[in-house]
């Protein structure tokens, strides 16, 4: 029996979209305030969807437990309270959050192993989300 | 393929009426929505697009462009309206929230040329809201 589990997580970071391979120019153009040389910040709410078999002694895909403690040292501390541009995932790639999600995408696939993981979902503001499933197409 | 959701709200009144349907079937049917002075709701429209992330700008679609066009072809159109009055897609059609998504479906997949249009969802009040994913 699969099942899906989505846990929230919030960490707070900064970044400043800005592309080597354009001229200043192209980068206002492309970026807009984004490209503000200082650059600025958001808290971001990230979910984690993991999916496995329901185990029959415990009634539970994974213990969160593990998964909090996971995502808390591989992703809460890796990221939060970062400038996420002078981070090494993101020294030849533009932090946006389309980006920002398939890193840790690919950071959960990589090392968690009680589950299955199933999708990454950001909001950046209010108002815009991301979601990322390692490029498979996602049911709604 | 990265998703990618963008939020706006909107504010607008219909009310539901089948002019082939008797009064007394008509109040049977849409029962308080049937009241022809019309209500309101405040709406909240979600549209999904989805796409290859752009390897140059490390985008899915440019943003702002996304709000200009869900600014221009929805919320000018119904945003403070009476739907069944000011909308010319419901002079002839219930606007019903399962036919406002449609109608924004259509309006918006036309106008976007990078990603393509995956969903649309309409919240009528915070607890009731419909999904459209086009005619596939």
């Amino acid at each position: 029996m699969k099942a899906y589990m989505t846990r929230r997580y919030w960490f707070s970071a900064s970044h400043r979209l800005h592309s080597g391979s354009m001229s200043p120019e192209e980068n206002r153009q492309t970026y807009g305030k984004c490209n503000n040389p200082h650059g600025h910040g958001h808290n971001y709410a990230l979910e984690v969807t993991v999916s496995g078999q329901v185990d029959p002694r415990t009634g539970m895909i994974c213990d969160l437990t593990d998964l909090d403690r996971f995502v808390d040292e591989k992703i809460v501390q890796r990221f939060g309270h970062e400038n996420l541009n002078t981070l090494a995932e993101f020294k030849d790639l533009v932090p946006t959050t389309e980006n920002l999600c398939i890193e840790i995408y690919r950071i959960l696939e990589q090392d968690f192993r009680q589950a299955g993981i199933e999708k990454i979902r950001m909001e950046e503001t209010m108002l815009n989300s991301f979601e990322y499933a390692g490029g498979r197409e996602i049911r709604h | 393929m990265v998703y990618l959701t963008r939020k706006a709200e909107f504010s607008a009144s219909h009310y539901y009426h089948n002019p082939e349907f008797t009064p007394e079937e008509n109040r049977r049917v849409f029962g308080k929505c049937n009241n022809p002075h019309g209500h309101g709701h405040n709406y909240t429209l979600e549209v999904t697009v989805k796409g290859q992330v752009d390897q140059r700008s490390g985008f899915v679609v440019d943003l702002k462009e996304l709000k200009d066009i869900m600014n221009r072809e929805v919320i000018e159109a119904v945003d403070h309206r009476f739907l069944n009055e000011e909308v010319r897609e419901f002079r002839d059609r219930i606007p019903t929230t399962e036919n406002l998504a449609v109608t924004i479906w259509n309006w918006l997949q036309p106008k976007l040329s990078v990603a393509r249009l995956h969903r649309i969802r309409l919240y009528e009040t915070p607890d009731l809201f419909v999904d459209y994913y086009g005619e596939a």
